[in-house]
């Protein structure tokens, strides 16, 4: 089977996502980031930050808007119940603290199909309320019996 | 003051997710696939219960390299991660970083995330500002 190429360059609207406390230090307890400068917005400033400061993987929660309709489009067509991560990364720029309203931008990088499988990419960028950018992401899923 | 050459191994992280940890991620994360909280659905898609969240684990390398320069977060610049075999809870994530490259003041690090023999996260790189 050949897998359908037409979404590559597609790109969604941007999706804004508002920085709030309680999600950080939510996010923190979840992955054991005990820093206090997720905990305790005192301590973030004492060290240098403006507010209570996003551990750097919390971006994958204020991307997750931006990415959730990228990944479910028809137009991608994305068999989800047979997907799994495949891979990731991403480039850190200005940290992100509470107060932050972050806005990503999800772009359709690649399709390609490799030893039975189809691989789609997606790039994201997201950028703070000063359009500094905070992250920039590459996200790779891949689906087995392509 | 964290200084690590090529050839040096970051300090170990070592990890236990305890069996409510997935729903407590899933929860912060906003990912609700249930085949990390489900037993049931993940048995039903040929799991053999539920898995650690790729991206669960991926925070456990991000953790490793922060820790491992003082705890901030401003020093991991880039992380890149590929994801393998199946992560499950309760039992005990490693978090193993070499140095491969140094360049002025900063690491590039090769990381591997495993539960006993199995590789979970495998070629990860990571890039880290030396403080």
């Amino acid at each position: 089977m050949a897998v359908n190429t037409e979404a590559v360059g597609k790109q969604w609207p941007p999706a804004s996502f508002e920085i709030e406390a309680p999600r950080i230090t939510q996010y923190a307890n979840a992955v054991g980031e005990t820093n206090p400068i997720y905990h305790d917005a005192k301590a973030a400033k004492a060290a240098g930050f403006r507010d209570l400061v996003a551990p750097p993987m919390f971006c994958v929660v204020y991307s997750a808007p931006a990415l959730g309709p990228a990944i479910l489009d028809p137009e991608v067509g994305i068999n989800i119940p047979a997907m799994v991560h495949g891979g990731q990364e991403f480039e850190w720029g200005e940290p992100v603290c509470a107060g932050d309203v972050i806005t990503t931008t999800a772009t359709c990088k690649e399709i390609y199909e490799q030893d039975g499988k189809a691989f789609y990419v997606f790039e994201s960028n997201s950028v703070n309320q000063e359009d500094r950018g905070t992250v920039r992401a590459t996200w790779t899923d891949i689906v087995r019996g392509a | 003051m964290s200084d690590f050459n090529q050839g040096d191994s970051l300090p170990e992280l070592r990890v236990t997710p305890d069996a409510g940890l997935t729903k407590r991620y899933a929860e912060a994360s906003g990912d609700p696939n249930p085949i990390h909280t489900d037993p049931e659905f993940a048995k039903s898609v040929g799991l053999p219960g539920v898995i650690l969240h790729g991206l669960y684990s991926m925070a456990q390398v991000a953790r490793a390299h922060t820790d491992a320069v003082g705890g901030d977060p401003r020093a991991l610049k880039r992380l890149s991660v590929q994801f393998r075999g199946m992560g499950l809870p309760e039992q005990e994530i490693v978090v193993s970083a070499t140095v491969k490259e140094r360049d002025d003041g900063r690491i590039i690090t090769d990381t591997v995330a495993a539960q006993g023999d199995n590789r979970i996260i495998r070629n990860a790189e990571a890039e880290l500002e030396l403080s």
